[in-house]
């Protein structure tokens, strides 16, 4: 907010209006660009948004194809899973099922913001809007990527990993390498520590410390099997009972890579790379409904503000706005086109929900967000970003106004009823009850079964044993084994996986799966 | 702001994933293979030369995660409520255990979930055709059998006649000679001159049997006839002479001709001739695959042969009976009037229902081992026939004994057969 005069609420009469607009076709050029830039920058800063700088990257549909192959890094190891991906995304682009490439930004600083060349012009400055401002500010600002991830040094790192691998699929084989990283990607959600804060992580110091771990790891690691088991300690029942590790483990990769007995130190270097990455992509996990949001929020509120001041044109707007509603169209329930709540209108709707409550709250608002309602709404906006997740953001956030203009329900559906049963709608007595379920929704420990180890036979056959906790009953799905033989890979020794609620075990899997068990 | 940078990609690579794509379709090689396969056999006639669309079943290719089952009790919210309110219950469809997670995604395209399905390239879908399969004799014929010739330069040499002299090499030889013989001689020279010089300089010596007039005499001889020695190096000698030299240098035939062959007897319906197309067809694109040139002469025959053209070849009909040596009679001449073995690889394949006029047989095999063989690399009969063999086979058996190398034989029942027996005739074979 740099003067008063601005100010963006103020009538548009009082407002300083442009001569003219920047352009009047929808051809783009590079000089175009350069210049709604700039002015989306001056936007972007009276409302205060704090960016890294950012680097805008022309490219073409090909090329997108391959950004988006390589799930947003902008470099990648060689890995078949991300063939695999661009087959696809190809084959849906060539067909035209797929609008490609919205957007793609990558957190790093500079962050990196794709640009498709076939895009209008006004595309473009949605994307820019969207991308360079909107989810580059929240890169910068939210909690989760200030902590889990360093945007200075991720490129750096995909460097180092791009390399490390291409190293070892030229010393141990492209056939050995992918293993491994099988195995790893398929567990890769269970590679971040979600209490505790990790080191960021840093190219340069990877590589320095890369080979010292190479050197003392191994020694470690045999120092834990070499353990000689002592007479006493084995008759002792209160010693024997231990389990190893003592306190249940939520980072599988972690634990495997520091413990597992029989791998060799590049594939522990492996397994570290997949875990990091696996803790790059922790946040956006985790704050889909948010980013997308914000992102949205910034650009339908930038261009606008661009509107206001003359710099665009009305057939500028009317393209922005189609392709602005169909982002953040929500099919209902019944439509064929249903596939879930869409991030991107469930978070516009509660940004821009929000600012309504800061700048024209009703009664309900009042006694809803009492410390929020009539405040200053980018100061109430900048927080809510900075500090929350999906969940506990729309636990905070999500009022009544959104829950009514949306139409949300909750179906409960319980194996041991015949009937699907509707829980809580939006009316009064529902609100507070949906809000809760919606949320739990967005917890990423509700999403996924949470398993963690339990327990490895150090004294025995050394076989490894993961628990698995249901949550109302929920059981693992199909690929458990499947997902099970790749622990089983990487441990090298016997997995087992049991289920245990309320201390009896529900539900168990073996790999490699126990004879009896065949009838 | 000026903080922003604006950068044009669009012309830096875009096979970025082509790594991963290879990956992936080298992971998935054996379903691929199966897929072309299928499709070799499926596809008409005319466009076996186009990519291919694979389907890989997507549990082969699922990359599994933990992930929730169906089952237990969740709560999952929805938008655009209509009607509902708080307490309503939806009976739950029979028999189905209920909806999933509210992940289950219908597929948009139509295509069945279970089913992954991509495109490969013509390239990609030919190397997977004719993965394994090598042409018989390539090498050799490259190498040593090859009788044209490219002259190309290999360095200098000291003999050659003088429109191919070098004058700068060889001057450049003759300085350094020059130098070698030279040099010493004119240091000593030097180192001479200064000697005398200082003799001369000096004072003289009163007493005469101290004298330096005969050192001085003797120093200005051999300076006089190290001098003469130098005089006498030449300028040039016939030692410096260099002249450029060329060596014949094989040139590998990297063009090809195929000679398809056909019986169009009464006999050989269009069924038959289809087959033999399809044959032919793959024979001709493994070929491009090799040659940059390729030819096809197309022989049909059935008393008599004739060199037509593809339309005829493939879709006029003859009736009457069938001499086979007739083709081969005509195969033979065109290869002597047109396809110098010494510029052509040279291929044949020959489709037939194995009907012969018997006395005919024997004189085939004759052709074949006294004129036709020498000269090709590689002849393949294929026979179009479930029924049992004729004079043909067995005669054409014999040949097979004698020239395991360059002659082969397969017999094809029905359509399915012909890319098997083509990957047969074509296997590497462990040298």
């Amino acid at each position: 907010m740099t003067n008063l005069m601005d100010r963006p609420n103020l009538p548009k009469s009082d407002q300083p209006r442009a001569p003219e607009p920047i352009s009047t076709g929808s051809e783009w050029t590079f000089e175009l660009i350069q210049k709604y830039d700039d002015e989306i920058a001056k936007c972007a800063a009276e409302f205060g948004l704090d960016t890294y700088p950012n680097q805008i990257e022309v490219i073409s549909a090909e090329q997108m194809m391959d950004a988006y192959s390589s799930v947003g890094m902008p470099v990648g190891y060689h890995h078949w899973s991300f063939g695999k991906q661009f087959l696809s995304t190809s084959k849906g682009y060539q067909r035209g099922q797929m609008g490609l490439a919205y957007e793609i930004v990558i957190n790093s600083n500079p962050c990196i913001a794709y640009l498709m060349e076939e895009n209008t012009l006004p595309m473009q400055a949605l994307v820019i809007a969207h991308a360079s401002y909107g989810h580059n500010s929240f890169f910068k600002g939210n909690y989760l990527f200030r902590t889990w991830t360093d945007a200075s040094a991720i490129i750096d790192y995909l460097v180092f990993a791009r390399h490390y691998v291409a190293e070892c699929e030229e010393r141990y084989g492209v056939d050995a390498v992918e293993e491994i990283l099988d195995s790893c990607h398929a567990l890769m959600n269970y590679g971040v520590d979600r209490y505790k804060r990790p080191a960021p992580i840093s190219a340069s110091e990877e590589v320095r410390r890369q080979k010292e771990r190479e050197e003392y790891q191994q020694r470690r690691i045999n120092d834990l099997w070499r353990t000689i088991p002592k007479l006493d300690e084995d008759d002792d029942p209160v010693k024997r009972r231990k389990r190893y590790p003592e306190e249940p483990q939520e980072n599988i990769l972690y634990f495997i890579e520091k413990n597992a007995p029989l791998l060799e130190t590049w594939q522990r270097e492996i397994i570290r790379i997949v875990r990091k990455l696996g803790q790059y992509f922790y946040p956006q996990r985790q704050t889909q409904v948010m980013n997308e949001g914000w992102a949205t929020f910034w650009h339908y509120t930038l261009l606008h503000r661009m509107y206001d001041k003359g710099l665009v044109t009305d057939g500028f707007m009317l393209e922005f706005l189609q392709s602005h509603s169909a982002v953040v169209y929500q099919p209902p329930f019944n439509s064929p086109w249903y596939s879930g709540i869409n991030p991107y209108t469930l978070g516009f709707s509660i940004f821009t929900d929000l600012r309504r409550i800061c700048e024209n709250p009703t009664g309900e608002d009042r006694e809803w967000f009492p410390d929020i309602a009539g405040s200053d709404w980018l100061e109430t906006l900048h927080f809510a970003m900075k500090n929350f997740k999906d969940e506990s953001f729309i636990q905070q956030f999500l009022s009544p106004k959104v829950m009514r203009d949306l139409k949300l329900f909750a179906i409960q559906n319980d194996d041991q009823e015949d009937v699907y049963r509707v829980t809580a709608i939006h009316d009064d007595p529902g609100y507070r009850d949906l809000r809760e379920k919606l949320a739990r929704q967005y917890n990423l420990s509700y999403r996924e079964p949470n398993i963690q180890v339990w327990n490895v036979d150090v004294r025995g056959d050394r076989s490894l044993t993961l628990r698995h906790i249901p949550v109302d009953r929920v059981p693992l799905g199909k690929e458990t084994d499947e997902v099970l033989r790749h622990v089983h890979r990487l441990w090298g020794f016997d997995v087992h996986l049991e289920s245990v609620d309320d201390g009896t075990v529900v539900e168990d899997h073996h790999c490699p799966p126990r004879e009896f068990e065949e009838d | 702001m000026g903080m922003t940078h604006i950068v044009d990609r669009r012309l830096n690579g875009k096979n970025k994933s082509a790594v991963n794509r290879e990956r992936f379709l080298r992971r998935y090689r054996h379903h691929i293979k199966r897929a072309v396969s299928d499709a070799v056999q499926k596809r008409s006639i005319t466009d076996i030369e186009r990519g291919e669309k694979v389907s890989i079943p997507s549990r082969d290719i699922e990359e599994p995660i933990f992930h929730h089952g169906q089952g237990g009790k969740r709560e999952v919210v929805h938008p655009g409520n209509k009607e509902f309110v708080a307490g309503d219950t939806i009976p739950k469809p029979e028999g189905g255990g209920g909806q999933g997670s509210g992940q289950g995604q219908a597929s948009p395209d139509g295509e069945g979930m279970d089913e992954f399905a991509f495109q490969i390239t013509q390239e990609e879908f030919l190397d997977f055709l004719f993965d394994d399969l090598e042409l018989p004799n390539l090498a050799r014929k490259k190498l040593k059998d090859t009788e044209a010739f490219k002259y190309i330069r290999s360095g200098f040499s000291t003999e050659g006649v003088p429109a191919k002299l070098d004058v700068v090499r060889s001057l450049r030889g003759a300085h350094a000679r020059r130098l070698g013989l030279g040099g010493a001689r004119k240091k000593k020279i030097r180192d001479l001159e200064k000697q005398l010089e200082a003799l001369k300089s000096a004072p003289e010596d009163l007493d005469p049997a101290f004298s330096h007039e005969d050192q001085i005499q003797v120093l200005e001889e051999e300076i006089a006839r190290l001098k003469a020695n130098v005089r006498r190096i030449p300028f040039i000698d016939e030692i410096d002479l260099r002249y450029r030299q060329h060596v014949k240098k094989p040139q590998p035939a990297t063009s090809a001709v195929m000679f398809c062959l056909m019986d169009v007897s009464g006999s050989m319906t269009q069924m038959h001739k289809d087959i033999a197309k399809r044959f032919f067809i793959l024979l001709y694109l493994f070929l491009k695959k090799n040659y940059k040139k390729i030819e096809v002469v197309f022989i049909r025959h059935h008393t008599s042969a004739k060199e037509v053209d593809e339309e005829e070849f493939f879709y006029s009909r003859e009736t009457g009976g069938t001499i086979v040596s007739s083709a081969l009679k005509l195969m033979h001449k065109i290869i002597e009037s047109r396809y110098s073995p010494a510029e052509w690889n040279i291929y044949a394949a020959q489709a037939s229902d194995g009907d012969n006029w018997n006395d005919d047989s024997p004189v085939c095999g004759k052709i074949l081992a006294d004129n036709i063989l020498p000269l090709v690399q590689y002849f393949a009969y294929v026979e179009i026939t479930p029924q049992d063999h004729q004079m043909l086979w067995y005669e054409y058996e014999k040949i097979q004994e004698q020239f395991p190398q360059s002659f082969a034989l397969q017999q094809i029942a029905d359509p399915g057969e012909i890319y098997p027996v083509f990957r047969q005739l074509f296997e590497r074979k462990a040298a």
